[in-house]
C-alpha cells in the first residue's frame, strides 16, 4: 500500500530545506522500492521543527522533525514509513502538546491539507461559510459579523461589522473588497501562512465580504517580499474560478465576485490602508487624509471593504459555525482567537492561535520554551516595529486589546519578537526612529522630519552629549510625532522608543530613575 | 537601452495599460522581464498612461523595490528587521559587507552580486533570514552565507563558460 508522506511547501519550511527533503524521501523510497506518495502540505506552524515530515499511519499522522537530507536514509532504516520511533519522532502530530493546546479556528486546516486542493478544502469544512452567507440577506450577513465581535486583525482592531455595514449602506454603482496583505511588521507571518498554507480560506472570506456588502470586485494587495505566497494565491484563485467560487455566478447563486492579486513594491507604509489604496491606484503610497473613510470613499473613490488577511480568514468559520460560536472565545471586548506569531530569539517559534487572554509568560515559556540562545529573555516587542517593548514585569498581562492599551502597549497584528539579555535597547530605540525615517511617506512633517531628528537625538544620548537636555528634546519630539502625525507610522514610532527608554534607562546611560546622572 | 529592451518595454506597456491602476503592474512587468526599469522607458510609460514623466519617476523612486539600473547577476536581500536582529542579523550584514566589499544597494565590481536590505521576509521564526535570487533561506549562519556567496561565484563561472561556447 502506498504510504502518504507529508512535507510542507510553506516558504519557511522550504527556507530550511523542505524541497530537498521531499526529493530525498521520494528518491530513497524509489531506491528501496517502497511505494510512497509525497504530499506537499502546508505548515502546522511549529516552525522550529521544520522541515516537519509527517507519515500517515493507521493511528494518525506521526511527525519527524527537523529533518535534513542526511537524516532521510536513517529514517527509512528506522521504519519511519510505518511511523516507527526515531530520535526525531514527535509522535502523533495532532496530540503534540504545542499544537493540542491551541484553539485553531483560522488555522484549522493549515498543515493538515494540501493548500491547493479544493476537494480537501471542502472535505475539511471549507466553503460552508460562503454557502451560508449566500442564503442570507446582506443586512443579516453584516449583522452576523457584528455579533461575532470580530475586530480588525491588521492591528487597528476596528469592529469589522461596523466597517462592513458602512459599505453596505453606502449606495454606489461599484464597490470593492480589498485585502491588506502587506504584512510588513517584523515578527509577523500569519498572513503569509494563510496565503501559502490555506489560501482558499482567504478567498472564501473575501467572497463573503463581497456578497454581504454588494461588492463585486476584490483585490489582494500583496507585498513583493512574498513571492511564494503570490504563487500560491495565483494558483488558488485559478482553481476557485474553475470550481465556481469566483466569477459571474458564485456557487450557482447568480451573484458575481471576481478577485485579483496586486503586488506591492517594498514600501512599509503601504500597509497603512489609505496609502495602500493610493498604491493600488498606481500612485506613490502617500497617506490620505481621513475622513472620508475607505468604507465610504475608498478604492477609485468607491465604497471599499478593506481588511487584513486574518480578518477575512476569520470570516468563513463565523458563517459556518455561527457568530456566537466565535464570540464565545476571548475575553472582554476582544472576542475570538488571535493567531500569535512567536519569533526572533525563541527556542520554539511559530504560530500559536489562542483565544484572547493568553499571557506572554505562557507564550514565551510554555509554548516558546525560552530563548533560542539559552540566555534569559529580557524583553519582547509585541505588535511589530510600532509596538512597545515590554519588560518581564508585564509578562503576566493578558493579551487583549484593552489590557494592552492600558499598559501603553498594543496587540497589533499579534507578532511577538523575543530578545535575550544581550540586546542593547538604546540601539533598538534608535532603530525604531531609523526605520520610520526610511519608510516615512513624507506627507506629514512630524514623521518625515521627526524621525530623522529622533535618530540624531538618540545618537547624542548614547554618546553622552548633554543627556538631560537631549532627553527633554526626545520626549518633546515623541509627543509631537504622537499627536501630530497623519497615520500610525509617525504616530506610533514613539511607542518602542519611549518604552525602551522607560523600562531600560541604563542602556541609554541613565540612572534607574531615567534621569541623566549629574555631570 | 537596447532596441530589444525597448520592444519588451512596449510589450509590457501594451499588456498592462488597460488595467485599473495600471502603473505598478506595468513597472513590475518591466522589472520582472528586464531586471530593472530603464530610465529611457519612462517616456513610453508616461505617454501610455497619460501621466507626466515626473509622476512616473516619482512612483519608481518612491518604492524600494524598483530599480533604475540593472542589478548584479545575483541579488542577496538580507533582512534587517527586529526579529532577525534579535538573533544575529547584524553579524550577517557585517559578513556580507566584508566578503563582497560593498554596502547596501551596491553591486560588486564584477557585476556578480547586488546587496539589498529588506525589512521582513516573513520568516521570523526561522531567523535570521535572507533571500537569494527570490529563494528564501532561514536559520542563516555566517557559514551558510559563505556557501551562498561561493555558490553564486561557481554558478557564474559555469554561465561564463556556457556563454563563451555560445
Amino acid at each position: 500500500m502506498t504510504v502518504r508522506i507529508f512535507v510542507p511547501r510553506d516558504s519557511s519550511a522550504v527556507s530550511v530545506g523542505a524541497d530537498a527533503v521531499a526529493k530525498a524521501i521520494a528518491d530513497e523510497a524509489t531506491r528501496r522500492a517502497i511505494p510512497v506518495a509525497v504530499i506537499r502540505n502546508g505548515s502546522r506552524g511549529m516552525l522550529w521543527l521544520e522541515p516537519l515530515v509527517e507519515v500517515e499511519t493507521p493511528a494518525g499522522r506521526v511527525g519527524y522533525g527537523p529533518v535534513t537530507v542526511a537524516d532521510v536514509p536513517k529514517l527509512f532504516d528506522a521504519g519511519f514509513d510505518r511511523g516507527a520511533p526515531h530520535p526525531l519522532c514527535i509522535g502523533p502530530v495532532d496530540a503534540y502538546p504545542w499544537l493540542a493546546k491551541q484553539e485553531r479556528l483560522c488555522f484549522a486546516r493549515a498543515g493538515v491539507t494540501d493548500p491547493l486542493s479544493w476537494s480537501e478544502y471542502v472535505a475539511h469544512g471549507g466553503s460552508r461559510g460562503l454557502r451560508a452567507a449566500l442564503a442570507m440577506t446582506g443586512a443579516d450577513a453584516v449583522a452576523a459579523v457584528t455579533e461575532s465581535g470580530l475586530r480588525g486583525r491588521g492591528g487597528a482592531a476596528f469592529p469589522t461589522g461596523i466597517k462592513w455595514k458602512t459599505v453596505l449602506d453606502t449606495a454606489a454603482d461599484q464597490k470593492y473588497v480589498v485585502c491588506n496583505a502587506d504584512e510588513g511588521d517584523s515578527g509577523t507571518f500569519s498572513d503569509r501562512m494563510v496565503m501559502e498554507d490555506d489560501p482558499f480560506v482567504l478567498i472564501e472570506g473575501m467572497a463573503i465580504a463581497g456578497i454581504a456588502t454588494g461588492a463585486t470586485v476584490g483585490y489582494i494587495y500583496l507585498r513583493s517580499e512574498y513571492p511564494y505566497a503570490e504563487r500560491a494565491l495565483m494558483a488558488a484563485i485559478e482553481t476557485a474560478r474553475s470550481v465556481g467560487v469566483l466569477g459571474d455566478d458564485v456557487l450557482g447563486s447568480g451573484r458575481r465576485f471576481e478577485l485579483h492579486v496586486r503586488r506591492g513594491a517594498g514600501a512599509y507604509i503601504c500597509g497603512e490602508e489609505t496609502s495602500l489604496l493610493e498604491s493600488l491606484e498606481g500612485k506613490r503610497g502617500m497617506v490620505r487624509f481621513k475622513p472620508p473613510v475607505p468604507a465610504i470613499s475608498g478604492l477609485f473613490g468607491k465604497p471599499t471593504v478593506l481588511n487584513n488577511v486574518i480578518t477575512f480568514a476569520s470570516i468563513p468559520i463565523i458563517f459556518d459555525r455561527g457568530a456566537t460560536f466565535y464570540r464565545d472565545y476571548g475575553r472582554g471586548r476582544s472576542r475570538g482567537t488571535l493567531p500569535i506569531q512567536l519569533a526572533g530569539n525563541i527556542k520554539q517559534g511559530g504560530l500559536v492561535e489562542k483565544a484572547f487572554g493568553v499571557t506572554l509568560n505562557e507564550l514565551l515559556y510554555d509554548f516558546g520554551g525560552g530563548s533560542a540562545s539559552g540566555r534569559p529573555i529580557r524583553t519582547v516587542q509585541v505588535g511589530g516595529p510600532l509596538g512597545a517593548y515590554i519588560p518581564e514585569s508585564q509578562f503576566d498581562v493578558p493579551l487583549d486589546y484593552e489590557a494592552y492599551a492600558s499598559i501603553g502597549a498594543m496587540v497589533g497584528h499579534g507578532g511577538i519578537v523575543v530578545f535575550d539579555d544581550t540586546v542593547d535597547m538604546a540601539r533598538m530605540a534608535r532603530y525604531a526612529m531609523e526605520f520610520c525615517a526610511i519608510e516615512s511617506c513624507g506627507k506629514c512633517t512630524p514623521c518625515r522630519i521627526g524621525s530623522t531628528r529622533g535618530v540624531e537625538t538618540i545618537d547624542r544620548i548614547i554618546e553622552g552629549r548633554d543627556r538631560g537636555a537631549q532627553l527633554a528634546i526626545l520626549e518633546d519630539l515623541c509627543n509631537t510625532m504622537l499627536s501630530g502625525s497623519l497615520c500610525a507610522l509617525g504616530g506610533m514610532t514613539p511607542f518602542p522608543v519611549m518604552s525602551a527608554l522607560k523600562h531600560f534607562p541604563q542602556d541609554f546611560g541613565l540612572g534607574p530613575d531615567g534621569l541623566a546622572a549629574a555631570a | 537601452m537596447q532596441e530589444t529592451q525597448l520592444q519588451r518595454v512596449q510589450e509590457a506597456v501594451a499588456r498592462c495599460r488597460d488595467l485599473p491602476g495600471a502603473l505598478l503592474p506595468m513597472l513590475h512587468a518591466i522589472q520582472d522581464d528586464l531586471g530593472y526599469v530603464p530610465p529611457e522607458a519612462v517616456p513610453t510609460i508616461a505617454k501610455a498612461l497619460a501621466l507626466s514623466r515626473a509622476e512616473v519617476h516619482g512612483v519608481i523612486s518612491f518604492y524600494h523595490h524598483f530599480r533604475s539600473a540593472p542589478p548584479g547577476r545575483h541579488v542577496i536581500q538580507v533582512c534587517r528587521a527586529e526579529a532577525c536582529q534579535s538573533i544575529g542579523a547584524e553579524r550577517l550584514v557585517a559578513r556580507l559587507r566584508e566578503r563582497l566589499g560593498i554596502d547596501f544597494h551596491g553591486t560588486t565590481a564584477d557585476g556578480a552580486v547586488s546587496l539589498e536590505a529588506v525589512y521582513c521576509l516573513g520568516n521570523c521564526a526561522c531567523a535570521p533570514a535572507v533571500m537569494v535570487d527570490g529563494a528564501l533561506r532561514g536559520r542563516v549562519t555566517e557559514a551558510v552565507l559563505d556557501e551562498i556567496i561561493d555558490t553564486a561565484a561557481l554558478v557564474d563561472e559555469h554561465v561564463g563558460v556556457a556563454g563563451g561556447a555560445r
